[in-house]
């Protein structure tokens, strides 16, 4: 009933635009017949025209100041993070300033010339200079951006096996990530959907049979030790995920049927990261936010907000289905001790076993 | 030389245009005169765009307010949204659905199929298209697979839910989502036969840009419209069919057991049997067509647009050769830039290096374009209509969203950004917001010449400077959010108190979007009733050069009532020195020591 009501309101609430429309369409029927523009069509839209390119320039800075901490652009807790973080901004910069010049000459010539009755314009088809001009510029901005950016792509994906990265397999499922630590042997044992055998716990499909495998640590958290090259190997059991930590600047599909990998250098611990002015900044806002939310739950007789504390993240950044939106892994990046001891507590894959 | 040939053949058709009488079915509905299938497609994309923007309002106020009960879902969206919340399943649908029906059904369709098949005939100078029969068949095709693809909306398990891109497994797995059962069949089937419409399309345009011009229009005096529909037939040629193969490979997948696209896959508690094929070959072909779509997009819109300008600047179009280049080349390198959707799907990533280079090369011509758009309007003498306000407005959004592609094409900055609403915003301005744009222009131009009456001018106005405005309220701080990390196609944010204060920024871009959508009611309202009660067209109310505008008001079957004419110039004589208008159509021979520009 109530959906009812609601559509005819909303058949209603069309019409009375529509009427209010119609009575201003009525209204100047009289007044101004022309459907062509006028000389004071022109003009008021030529000052509208400088009014909108002000409004886009308001709109830019308004964003820049109030949103413009981009948290990805700077603050990043991986080795190669600076290097794309650099890119990004100096990108950021030419697009700053090619926006800046563009939209002004175009809402500006826009005012400048609005028409006039009489007024002829220059027949003016063609210039080879101007278009030689205005296409090497680019070709030379963009040459330096390809060039910067390819190293950086480059650098970023060869995974030089020689440092001895630690292995963890990141293993997506709808909708839930695992890790798998690689065990003392640093190699991951060999693993197939096929293999998963619900009822002996084998949940990642480990051969059992594999001697690599037996010392396999599989976990719900995922946990880093400081400085060190971790390399990453995707894997997913049923549909495409893809595995984004924005704070690392890494993210890697998990293809079902194939291994993905990416690998990086955690360089910030969570606690040093928390400790960072940015972030403590941030944390304090969104604290101030929850607060302000949890006062409005409380009143509606719901409960208060969790206090928010920084964590790295890993989140699932392709859609994978009802709830994608939920699908994340706590990251903790510590030294090298912390880590150690919280990979002793963890069980190793053949005792994990349910016979 | 073929336009020699092809008088005899425009006279034997006039001869069979007057002995068919007509009916109201054949003459309203299987009508085979391009200038009412162009309507046809106009009103058919009309209502698939209202569909759209209907559907995208709701999802906004979902990611606005996330799970607040609302009595607009409860009514709209029935047991989808038990208590007026909204589901996450029907959320993820709704994106879907928005994506496809805006990219394919709006601005495919409603964009390219109205202006090609209204103008490319009319321009060329030709009393059709080269097969009006085939032309017919190409809009009913269309018209299925709206109506298919709308009753997918009401089946049981719900719409196809796995994003625009329907990458497997998820849309190939019943029991992944609701949505890829039924509803992706559905969908699929849908495309199939859009693709086919779209086809026929294509081929009939290029058939007849390449036979069917009149005598003296050669190739380098064409319209620039006709420069772009044409190329744009072209990639459409190329590329659809891809998809189409992706869609039947993904059917045989889902209804016959192949493995194509999957491999080892274990899903709610069981091993399926599909082994060998991968996802990310069906992300290839998918790109394949997905890329190039998005200039079968934008191409048209750029036609239109340079038409515009250079009729409401009354001057010529600058760089009328760089123009076609530019076409051309955003044409040859829309097909091999596809792989910038697949930096990190996990292939090789020397390809990533390869695509982000033929990537940024993209921006080249697409600079050239930008520029000499904005030099055509120096020292012009601006007519402001509401055309012309969208021409501008198109190239201001086409700038500001293509800047960040620049950012998204290279490879290295993708992978933080990539799948954010950093993507969102750039491609809804880039290819969305600017196509609709270049639509919205070509309506406001051309309207006299579908309907032989005038839009409301003062409406118009009113209509642009809102959606101007909301326009760049959605989308420009729609970037901010995406460079903090924010995923897209997430149902609430709510789980990651990481985004909270990104949660005002949703609710600023939800107002701008839902009054952004309202005010098309203006829009609309000025079109319909226009039809009927708008002011009675001249010939040639813009003064235009092109060969429309010598066709009668009242249309007629061949559209010219005598001989066809013929053309001696080029499209672009606006202001010309020598000349006491500020105008000089084609059809209008040289004056005795008159230059034809060798542009």
């Amino acid at each position: 009933m109530t959906a009812l009501l609601t559509i005819i309101i909303l058949v209603f609430i069309s019409v009375a635009i529509w009427q209010m429309v119609k009575i201003f369409d009525l209204a100047q029927a009289k007044s101004d017949n022309s459907q062509v523009a006028t000389d004071k069509d022109n003009t008021l839209n030529a000052y509208l025209m400088m009014g909108f390119l002000a409004f886009i320039y308001i709109i830019t800075i308004v964003c820049f100041v109030k949103w413009g901490d981009l948290p990805l652009m700077s603050n990043s807790a991986s080795e190669h993070g600076p290097t794309i973080d650099n890119l990004m901004i100096i990108s950021m910069i030419i697009i700053f300033i090619t926006q800046t010049i563009t939209q002004f000459l175009l809402h500006y010539f826009a005012f400048k010339y609005k028409g006039e009755k009489g007024k002829k314009a220059l027949f003016f088809a063609d210039n080879n200079k101007l278009e030689a001009i205005w296409t090497i510029i680019p070709v030379i901005v963009l040459a330096g951006l390809i060039i910067y950016g390819l190293n950086t792509w480059i650098n970023i994906m060869g995974v030089d096996e020689s440092d001895d990265p630690l292995v963890v397999e990141l293993y997506a499922q709808q909708f839930n990530w695992k890790a798998r630590y690689a065990g003392a042997d640093n190699t991951l044992g060999k693993a197939n959907v096929r293999l998963i055998d619900i009822d002996r716990a084998n949940i990642l499909g480990l051969d059992e049979a594999d001697p690599n495998a037996q010392d396999d640590i599989i976990t719900t958290e995922l946990h880093l030790p400081v400085g060190k090259p971790v390399l990453f190997k995707m894997r997913s059991q049923d549909v495409l995920h893809s595995a984004y930590m924005p704070h690392f600047r890494a993210q890697m599909n998990c293809v079902p049927g194939m291994i993905t990998q990416f690998g990086f250098t955690p360089t910030k611990t969570t606690a040093e990261m928390r400790q960072t002015p940015e972030i403590v900044e941030k944390v304090a806002n969104i604290n101030n936010i929850r607060i302000e939310k949890s006062k409005k739950l409380i009143a509606e007789g719901g409960e208060a907000l969790d206090r928010y504390e920084f964590d790295y993240l890993l989140l699932c950044n392709k859609i994978c289905g009802k709830s994608h939106y939920n699908m994340q892994m706590k990251i903790i990046v510590e030294t090298q001790e912390e880590y150690d001891a919280w990979l002793k507590e963890q069980k190793e894959f053949k005792n994990s076993l349910v016979n | 030389m073929s336009a020699h040939e092809d008088t005899h053949a425009h006279d034997a058709h006039d001869d069979h245009g007057h002995h068919h009488k007509e009916t109201f079915v054949t003459k309203y509905i299987f009508s085979q005169d391009h200038k009412m299938i162009a309507k046809q497609y106009l009103i058919t994309g009309t209502i698939m765009g209202v569909i759209g923007v209907l559907m995208s309002m709701m999802f906004r106020m979902q990611i606005a307010w996330p799970e607040e009960p609302n009595v607009l879902f409860e009514a709209l969206l029935g047991k989808w949204a038990p208590e007026g919340v909204m589901d996450a399943d029907i959320y993820l649908a709704l994106v879907t659905i928005h994506g496809t029906i805006m990219v394919f059904f709006v601005l495919t369709a409603g964009l390219s199929g109205t202006f090609s098949n209204l103008l490319i005939p009319l321009q060329i100078g030709a009393r059709d298209m080269a097969s009006g029969f085939l032309n017919m068949v190409s809009y009913w095709l269309f018209f299925l697979s709206s109506v298919i693809m709308i009753i997918s909306l009401f089946v049981e398990a719900g719409p196809a839910a796995a994003g625009w891109t329907i990458y497997p497994p998820l849309s190939a797995l019943p029991m992944a989502q609701g949505g890829s059962g039924m509803g992706m069949t559905l969908w699929l089937v849908a495309m199939a036969i859009f693709i086919a419409s779209s086809l026929l399309g294509s081929l009939n345009y290029v058939v007849t840009v390449i036979n069917l011009r009149t005598k003296g229009m050669s190739m380098t005096r064409l319209p620039l419209t006709i420069w772009a529909f044409f190329v744009t037939a072209i990639i459409g040629i190329i590329s659809f069919p891809v998809l189409l193969s992706a869609a039947l490979l993904l059917i045989m997948d889902r209804s016959f057991g192949t493995s194509f696209f999957l491999s080892d896959i274990f899903i709610q508690g069981e091993v399926l049997h599909y082994q060998g094929g991968s996802p990310v070959l069906f992300e290839h072909l998918f790109w394949f067509l997905g890329h190039p779509e998005v200039y079968i997009v934008i191409l048209p819109a750029m036609g239109l647009v340079s038409e515009i300008m250079a009729s409401n600047s009354r001057k010529p179009i600058f760089g009328y050769r760089a123009m076609i280049a530019s076409i051309l080349a955003i044409a040859f390198l829309s097909t091999i830039v596809w792989g910038h959707h697949m930096f990190i799907s996990g292939m090789n990533p020397f390809l990533g290096s390869v695509f982000t280079f033929t990537t940024l090369l993209i921006a080249i011509p697409s600079a050239v374009k930008a520029f000499n758009w904005i030099t055509t309007l120096w020292k012009g003498n601006l007519q402001m209509n509401p055309a012309m306000l969208f021409s501008i407005g198109f190239v201001s959004t086409f700038i500001t969203g293509g800047l960040t592609g620049i950012i998204l094409g290279d490879s290295a900055l993708d992978i933080n950004v990539h799948d954010t609403y950093f993507v969102v915003a750039h491609f809804h301005l880039v290819m969305g917001i600017s196509a609709l744009y270049g639509m919205f222009a070509g309506i406001y131009h051309w309207y006299p010449k579908m309907f032989g009456r005038m839009l409301n001018k003062n409406l118009g106005y009113i209509h642009f400077w809102i959606t101007a405005v909301c326009a760049y309220g959605v989308f420009f701080p729609m970037h901010f959010i995406g460079m903090a990390g924010l995923p897209r196609r997430y149902y609430t944010n709510s789980n990651f108190p990481l985004f909270d204060d990104l949660a005002n920024v949703n609710v600023i871009i939800t107002i701008f979007a839902l009054i952004g959508g309202v005010v098309q009611i203006i829009y609309l309202y000025n079109f319909f009733s226009s039809i009927f009660y708008g002011k009675k067209a001249t010939q040639n109310p813009w003064e235009s050069t092109t060969l429309e505008w010598t066709t009668p008001v009242e249309h007629i079957h061949g559209n010219w009532p005598g001989e066809i004419p013929h053309v001696y110039r080029w499209a672009y004589d606006y202001s010309k020195p020598g000349h006491d208008v500020d105008f000089v159509p084609q059809n209008i021979p040289l004056k005795e020591g008159e230059e034809e520009l060798q542009h």
